[in-house]
């Protein structure tokens, strides 16, 4: 079990929510302030454009700079979103106290019982990261989770803090196919682990190939699915696993630069998330399948296309994929010109990625 | 071989060959024209009485019925009625009138009245009945045919009956053959038209059916009366010069020039005979032939002949074209223009535009032309008329204007000469300087009517403006209110006072 650390607290989480309380009445109090002086209601909060992203390298992320935006009411064009902002304050409040958590599609749907109709859900998805960029707090902890989930396996016992399960006890081998990293995982508890890393998958195949052969009894491991691009919720959960139990972290992709980007705002984020912060884990390390692997195992591979081949060329400028093997591994992949996925190592049987690779990446990569 | 017969044909004759060409085409067109010659002279003679025109149409079915075609058709006017003496020859005799001289009258050739009467004549064999009375103590009452062969008239009754209300005014009713069923949405169009140009006058109408078609005036007022001009140097030609010559008093070329002609000074007289190399002292009468066509030519090529004045002229004015417009169209908006007198060929002319929008105005592809000549509408062929090019030519965009949108547009041109293509009055010749003006004339009507669209897009963006402001301001103050805990909402009135207020500012820029 790692060392205690802040972020494992018990009570830390208990703190963050009552903050997060506050800071929503407060918002309120403000605007009401302001319409008791006659003033128009207005906010002034980070800007989100572009040239307001920087990447921070001592905070290992994407981060807000200094720029500032004023939404006013008395701005026509900013009332709409400006009243679908109070309104989603309004509606994160009341889920926090009445402890309860919505999805973002509830969250649109939710609206139109308020007579506050969203165009789509990506207008409302849209106004929930302004409320994060507000709020200064990310909408999971709000109680606004996204659709899409992903599992966990593997020795670590939980305990749960959300209603009607305070103090009950989890261990996450409990169930076969793993368990759903969702609002419950996320607000819980980490109580012990006999783990020694954590390999984060990005395809439900091989998280359940890996189970099926035992990885995470032979490698010592707890088993992330990432399931594509990790949900915020999975990367916070990432993160605390890095961070309150001290445990590595072992990436797995497909071959590719969609696949290495995974992997990449697993470590540094995105800049969707630059207003957010515990949300990275700086030290995760992208473990394969690597352009070089490509050549090394001899795997089946596709052409890369010139989609494939610009978005290389972007990442190659990109400021996080500065350091030697990220530099030198988009240089193979436009080298080479092939991409594999994971289940390529197949051609040499089924478990060969578990006998044979698995345990020579770990190696190198630690 | 064979030998050419020669005959000669009186006037009447030829228009009884052609009456197509002064719009007796077919018994539809027939009933219609007849119509219309009769109600223009009748607000003619209206307007010289000085009052306001009020005039009775009936048109009822002739002995046989609906079957037989036949018609009788009689209006009434409170006009100037006609001199007992030129009665008979004002409706049987065409080319005969009182409307030669140089001033603004919808009649021009003489020709209408009697054109109607001589069509009722040889499609029914009736003769016509004409009463009349100037205001005197009598009133004349005529039965008249028209001798075609001779063009003259054919007395067959005369009777003089006492004024007693000292009426002045005249009857016209006659039989002819016609289609009222398929001329009737002309007729009735005509009427409104002339209502339109006319709002000074009452006008009413019963069809065959009995239907009663009323249109009252707006106003009493007139606009005043065209006084008779001389004619301008620019628009005669040798023949008009030559009987000037024959009848003038005058013994000397400069008294010639400055009595006949119209705004001519003595300096301007004394200018051009010394352009024209004529000696100012000289006897008209005696100008031989060649020196008459040099004086014709040296007076369309002198620079120095003031303008015509617009005095023969008699523009409806914009107050009456926007009460005419008001009361037949009912749009929401009428932009008017009149434009400066300006001339062709030595014919003064005023053009008055209008652009009605909204209200009761149609939205159809394209926008209503309504064209009138000395207040007279003109209905046919549209098409060939100088304003429905001129209309097409223009870019309506920038006056924020599109086809589809309920909009009219009127032109009227007043001329003691019309440039009419036919003399069945039906539209307007190409003159450039005519175009030019009507060009003008709409143009500036159609910055109005840029003016009012943007207001109205102004208008309406502030009410939308309002009512978005007053959407989600409540809104947001319900919402902060929950979430800052308080009980009573804040006050958002003011706010919204202040939203509405900005707006009325800005609509008033
Ligand atoms: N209702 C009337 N009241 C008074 N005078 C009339 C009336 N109708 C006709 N006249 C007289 O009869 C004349 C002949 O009329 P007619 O309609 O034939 O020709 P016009 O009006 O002079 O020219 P146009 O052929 O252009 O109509 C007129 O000039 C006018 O003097
Ligand atoms: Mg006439």
């Amino acid at each position: 079990m790692g060392e205690k650390n802040p972020e494992n607290d018990v009570s830390a989480a208990v703190k963050k929510k009552k903050e997060i309380v506050i800071d929503l009445e407060s918002f309120g109090e403000t605007l009401y302030h302001q319409m008791e002086q006659g003033e128009f209601p207005w906010i002034k909060m980070p800007s989100r454009s572009t040239e307001n992203i920087y990447y921070n390298p001592e905070l290992r992320q994407y981060v807000l700079g200094e720029r500032k935006v004023k939404r006013s009411t008395r701005n026509i064009r900013h009332i709409r979103p400006f009243t679908q902002l109070v309104w989603t304050a309004f509606f994160a409040h009341q889920l926090s106290h009445q402890r309860k958590t919505s999805t973002l599609r509830d969250v649109y749907y939710s609206a139109q019982a308020y007579n506050m109709s969203f165009k789509d859900q990506s207008e409302s998805d849209n106004v929930i990261t302004d409320l994060e960029t507000v709020i200064g707090f990310a909408r999971e902890d709000f109680n606004i989770f996204p659709e899409e989930r992903s599992a966990i396996f593997g020795d670590l016992t939980i305990e749960y803090t959300v209603p009607g399960y305070e103090g009950r006890q989890m261990n996450m081998t409990s169930h076969p196919d793993g368990l759903m990293i969702g609002p419950a995982l996320t607000y819980s508890e980490f109580v012990k682990t006999s783990a020694d890393k954590v390999i984060a998958i990005e395809k439900g195949g091989l998280f359940t190939r890996f189970i099926e052969e035992n990885v995470h009894k032979k490698f010592n491991a707890l088993l992330v699915l990432t399931a594509g691009q990790a949900p915020r919720a999975t990367r916070h959960f990432i993160r605390r696993l890095n961070k309150e139990l001290a445990l590595p972290v072992y990436i797995l992709t497909d071959g590719d630069p969609w696949g290495m980007h995974i992997a990449m705002v697993i470590i540094s984020g995105s800049a969707n998330a630059a207003h957010l912060r515990g949300l990275t884990t700086p030290d995760a390390k992208w473990s394969g399948v690597w352009a070089t692997d490509i050549v090394d195992y001899k795997l089946p591979t596709d052409p890369l296309t010139e989609v494939d081949m610009k978005r290389l060329q972007e990442l190659q400028r990109d400021s996080r994929y500065k350091d030697e093997i990220w530099q030198r591994e988009i240089k193979t992949f436009m080298k080479i010109r092939k991409k594999a996925e994971q289940e390529a190592f197949s051609r040499y049987g089924l478990t060969y990625i578990v006998d044979e690779y698995l345990p020579a990446k770990l190696e190198e990569s630690a | 071989m064979v030998t050419q017969v020669f005959e000669e044909i009186s006037p009447a004759d030829f228009f009884y060959r052609n009456r197509d060409i002064a719009g007796f085409t077919n018994p539809s067109r027939a009933i219609f024209a007849s119509i219309r010659e009769l109600v223009e002279n009748s607000l003619d003679a209206a307007e010289l009485a000085g009052a306001p025109p009020t005039i009775y149409i009936r048109l009822t079915y002739g002995e046989g019925g609906l079957e037989s075609g036949v018609y009788r058709l009689r209006v009434e006017d409170n006009g100037v009625g006609i001199t007992s003496r030129h009665i008979p020859s004002a409706f049987g005799q065409v080319l005969f009138g009182s409307k030669y001289k140089l001033k603004q009258a919808r009649g021009t050739f003489g020709l209408g009245g009697t054109m109607a009467v001589l069509y009722g004549q040889i499609t029914t064999h009736k003769p016509a009945l004409i009463v009349s009375s100037t205001g005197s103590t009598k009133v004349y009452k005529y039965r008249i045919m028209v001798d075609i062969q001779r063009n003259r008239p054919i007395i067959l009754e005369r009777k003089i009956l006492i004024n007693k209300d000292q009426w002045h005014g005249t009857i016209v009713k006659f039989s002819l053959e016609g289609d009222y069923f398929r001329a009737m949405p002309k007729i009735l169009e005509y009427l409104k038209q002339t209502a339109l140009v006319n709002p000074y006058a009452n006008i009413t109408f019963v069809d065959p059916k009995g239907r009663l078609y009323k249109f009252v005036r707006a106003t009493t007022k007139m606009p005043p009366l065209p006084k008779e001009t001389l004619p301008h140097p620019y628009g005669v030609d040798v023949e008009t010069v030559k009987r000037l010559m024959q009848m003038t008093p005058h013994r000397n070329m400069r008294d010639f020039m400055i009595k006949h002609f119209h705004r001519i000074s003595e300096k301007i007289a004394y200018k051009f005979l010394e352009f024209a190399a004529i000696p100012r002292g000289k006897n008209p009468k005696r100008l031989g032939p060649g020196e008459v066509v040099k004086l014709v030519q040296m007076m369309k090529r002198f620079e120095e002949f003031r303008s015509p004045s617009a005095s023969c002229l008699s523009p409806l004015g914009e107050e009456l074209l926007k009460a005419g417009i008001l009361k037949e169209l009912k749009p929401e908006f009428i932009a008017v223009c009149q434009r400066k007198p300006s001339t062709y060929a030595g014919h003064p002319f005023i053009i008055e535009t209008a652009i009605a929008y909204g209200g009761s105005i149609p939205k159809k592809t394209d926008f209503v032309l309504y064209r009138f000549a000395n207040r007279i509408p003109l209905l046919y062929d549209e098409a060939s008329d100088v304003s429905f090019r001129v209309i097409k030519s223009m870019n309506w965009r920038r006056y924020k204007a599109s086809p589809d949108m309920p909009i009219a547009v009127l032109v009227h041109i007043c001329s003691t000469k019309i440039p009419y293509k036919t003399v069945g009055k039906e539209f307007i010749a190409d003159r450039p300087e005519v175009k030019r003006e009507i060009l003008n004339g709409i143009r500036e009507a159609a910055r109005k009517l840029r003016r009012y669209l943007s207001k109205q897009e102004h208008v309406e963006k502030e009410k939308r403006r309002l009512s978005v402001f007053s959407k989600y301001l409540p809104k947001i103050a319900k919402f902060s209110t929950e979430l800052a805990g308080k009980e009573r909402q804040p006050d958002i009135q003011k706010l919204l006072e202040i939203v509405n207020q900005v707006g009325r500012k800005e609509s008033r820029k």
